[in-house]
C-alpha cells in the first residue's frame, strides 16, 4: 500500500484548502451550538426532552448528524465526481497506486474530518455549556463510525451515478437541505408537526439522530435496534452497490 | 537478443467504439531509445493506440508488449517502468507543485529524486504555487515531471505541446532530447507535422485508424521525390550611381543559365520573381554560384523544402488540419 500515508494527509490538507468544505463540516455545527445555546441555554428540560437534560446536550449528538451529512452527502459526492470529471482520478491511474489504497485514503480522510468536526463541537459544548453525557464513549463512537459507514456509501453511491460534479452538487444538497430539518439534526422533531414527523421515519438520517443521541442520554444498544439495523444495512446496501457502480473515468 | 532492442511492440490493433473503428488494424515497433512519434490529425486514433499501449484502455483485438510485459496483465509493473503524460488529466486545483511530485513519487519503488527535476523543468521557483495558478505551458511541464518521477524506460507522451507557445514549445523539445541522451525511448504523439519533423527520429503517420507511412522524417520526405523551391528577385532595371552619375547597367538574368544546372527540373520567371524546382544536396550553391558570377543582382532568396505535411497531403489528399 505504497502512497497510502501521503495520499491520506495530501487528501486531508486539500480538504481544509476549501472554504465552503471546512465552513460546513468544521465551523458551521459549531456556530448552530453556540447560537441555540447562549438562546436557550443547557439547563435540564425534562419536559421537552423526557430526561434530565437541556438544548445543548440534546443538541451535539443531533449535529453529528449535520456533520456526517455534509461531509457524506456535500464533500464526497462533489469531490469525487469533481475527480473523476477533471481527470485527476485518469491521472492516478496512470500510476501504480492501487485503487484499494486510493478509496482506503478517501475514506479515511473523510472519516477524519468528521470526527474532527465532532471533537471540536463536543469541546466547545464541555466548556462553554458543561456538557453532560451519560452514554459510553466507546459506545457513541461506534454509533458515530456504523453512522458515518453507511452515509459515505450513500455518498460514493451518488458520486458514481451522477454524469458530472454539477448534477452531485444539485443532489447533495437536495437530499441532505430537507433532510437536515426533517430528521431531527437541525432541529429537534418535537417542534415538528405530527405529518411531517411520520416523514421523518423515512429518513436515513433520522435514525443516525436516534442512534447517537439515544445512546448519548445513555440508552442501552437493545433499545434502539432499530436505527442500528436500519442503517447497519444501508451501510452493507450501500458499500455494496458503490463498489458496483464506481467509475475512474 | 533482438527483443531487448524493442521497447514497444503491437500487431494488428484494433479498438471500436460502438460502430466506429477508432483504430483499424495497427502494427509497428518502437525501439529503445529512439524517439517515435505518432502523427496524424485529431481524430485519426493516436490517442486511442497510446492509451490502450498505456493500458489505460483495453483493445478489441491485436497484440500488444512494452518492455516485454502486457498492457492489461501486468498493469502495475508496467507503471513502475513507464512515464505516461496524458493528453487529458488534471490535479486537484489547491495541489501545490511540490506537494503534486512528493506525492507522485511515493507511489513508485524507486522514485528520482524531484528536486533536481523541477530545476530543469524551470519549475524550481513554484514549488509552493498551486496547481491552478500555473500557466498552461508550466501545467504541462509539471505532467512531464510526473512522468519523469520513477526514472522510466519508457516515456508516453501524448499531445505534450498542444495549446503551448512556442517558446513552451521548444523548452519541451529539449526536454525531450535530453530524455533520449539519457537513453530514456520516447513515444509520442502530435498532430504538429512540424513537432515529429524536428523531434522524432521515426515517424508514423496514422489517418483513419491506420498506418499510412512508417519511417524517419527525411526519409518520408526523401522518398515523396518532391521538388526543393528555391524563390528569388532578379533587378534588371539600372541603379543609380554616387552623385547621380550613370549607374553600372544590370546583367539581363536569362532562366536558361540555371535551367542547365544539374539537379534542376525547371525554372519559372514572373516579372522579377524567379522559382527554382529541383533536387539534390548541391542544388542551393550551384544556382547561387550561377548567379555570382554571371553577375546578376538578386535578393529575397529563400528555399522552401518538401516537409511532412506535404508527405501526409500527398498520402491523403488532404491537409492535415483540414
Amino acid at each position: 500500500m505504497r502512497g497510502l500515508w501521503k495520499l491520506f494527509t495530501m487528501q486531508f490538507k486539500l480538504y481544509l484548502r476549501e472554504p465552503l468544505a471546512f465552513f460546513f463540516t468544521l465551523v458551521y455545527p459549531t456556530m448552530l451550538l453556540l447560537l441555540f445555546g447562549f438562546i436557550y441555554g443547557n439547563q435540564p428540560a425534562p419536559e421537552f426532552w423526557g430526561r434530565n437534560f437541556g438544548t445543548v446536550d440534546a443538541s451535539v449528538p443531533a449535529y453529528a448528524g449535520i456533520i456526517i451529512g455534509t461531509v457524506a452527502l456535500m464533500g464526497i459526492p462533489i469531490d469525487t465526481a469533481t475527480s473523476r470529471e477533471t481527470g485527476i482520478l485518469r491521472r492516478y491511474r496512470a500510476t501504480p497506486l492501487r485503487p484499494a489504497a486510493y478509496m482506503i485514503a478517501s475514506v479515511a480522510v473523510y472519516l477524519a474530518i468528521a470526527l474532527a468536526g465532532m471533537a471540536i463541537l463536543v469541546i466547545v459544548g464541555k466548556v462553554i455549556f458543561g456538557l453532560r453525557i451519560a452514554g459510553s464513549w466507546p459506545s457513541i463512537l461506534a454509533a458515530f463510525l456504523v453512522s458515518a459507514g453507511a452515509f459515505f456509501s450513500l455518498g460514493y453511491l451518488i458520486a458514481s451515478l451522477v454524469p458530472t460534479a454539477r448534477v452531485a452538487q444539485v443532489i447533495g444538497m437536495v437530499i441532505f437541505f430537507p433532510m437536515m430539518f426533517l430528521s431531527g439534526a437541525g432541529m429537534p422533531l418535537q417542534l415538528l408537526p405530527e405529518t411531517l414527523q411520520k416523514v421523518s421515519e423515512f429518513l436515513p438520517l433520522t435514525y443516525v439522530v436516534q442512534l447517537i443521541q439515544g445512546l448519548w442520554f445513555g440508552d442501552a444498544w437493545n433499545t434502539l435496534w432499530m436505527p442500528t439495523i436500519v442503517l447497519a444495512g444501508i451501510l452493507l446496501a450501500g458499500t455494496a452497490l458503490a463498489t458496483h457502480f464506481f467509475r475512474w473515468e | 537478443m533482438i527483443l531487448e532492442r524493442i521497447a514497444v511492440e503491437v500487431l494488428g490493433l484494433k479498438k471500436y467504439y460502438k460502430q466506429v473503428k477508432a483504430v483499424d488494424g495497427v502494427t509497428f515497433q518502437v525501439k529503445r531509445g529512439e524517439i517515435f512519434g505518432m502523427v496524424g490529425p485529431n481524430g485519426s486514433g493516436k490517442t486511442t493506440t497510446i492509451e490502450c499501449i498505456e493500458g489505460m484502455r483495453r483493445q478489441d483485438e491485436g497484440q500488444i508488449r512494452v518492455l516485454g510485459l502486457d498492457p492489461q496483465m501486468d498493469f502495475y509493473e508496467l507503471r513502475e517502468r513507464c512515464g505516461i503524460q496524458l493528453q487529458s488529466a488534471n490535479l486537484p486545483r489547491r495541489m501545490r507543485v511540490g506537494e503534486a511530485l512528493d506525492l507522485f513519487a511515493s507511489f513508485y519503488r524507486q522514485p528520482r529524486d524531484w528536486r533536481p527535476l523541477l530545476q530543469g523543468l524551470q519549475l524550481a521557483d513554484k514549488e509552493r504555487v498551486y496547481f491552478s495558478q500555473l500557466s498552461g505551458g508550466q501545467q504541462q511541464r509539471l505532467f512531464v515531471a510526473l512522468a519523469l518521477i520513477n526514472n522510466p524506460e519508457v516515456v508516453f507522451l501524448d499531445e505534450l505541446t498542444t495549446g503551448l507557445d512556442p517558446r513552451a514549445r521548444h523548452q519541451i523539445w529539449d526536454l525531450v532530447r535530453e530524455m533520449r541522451e539519457q537513453g530514456t525511448t520516447i513515444f509520442l504523439t502530435t498532430h504538429y507535422m512540424d513537432e515529429a519533423e524536428r523531434l522524432c527520429d521515426r515517424v508514423a503517420i496514422i489517418d483513419q485508424g491506420q498506418v499510412i507511412a512508417m519511417d524517419s522524417p527525411t526519409h518520408l520526405v526523401g522518398d515523396l521525390g518532391m521538388a526543393t523551391r528555391i524563390s528569388f528577385q532578379v533587378s534588371n532595371h539600372s541603379i543609380p550611381g554616387k552623385n547621380g552619375a550613370q549607374g553600372e547597367s544590370p546583367v539581363v538574368f536569362d532562366p536558361r543559365q540555371v535551367g542547365v544546372l544539374d539537379g534542376v527540373q525547371k525554372v519559372e520567371q514572373e516579372g522579377d520573381l524567379v522559382t527554382v524546382f529541383g533536387n539534390g544536396e548541391q542544388l542551393l550553391s550551384r544556382v547561387i554560384t550561377t548567379l555570382e558570377t554571371s553577375g546578376v543582382r538578386f535578393q529575397n532568396l529563400r528555399t522552401t523544402q518538401p516537409n511532412l505535411e506535404d508527405v501526409f497531403l500527398c498520402l491523403t489528399g488532404q491537409t492535415i488540419a483540414s
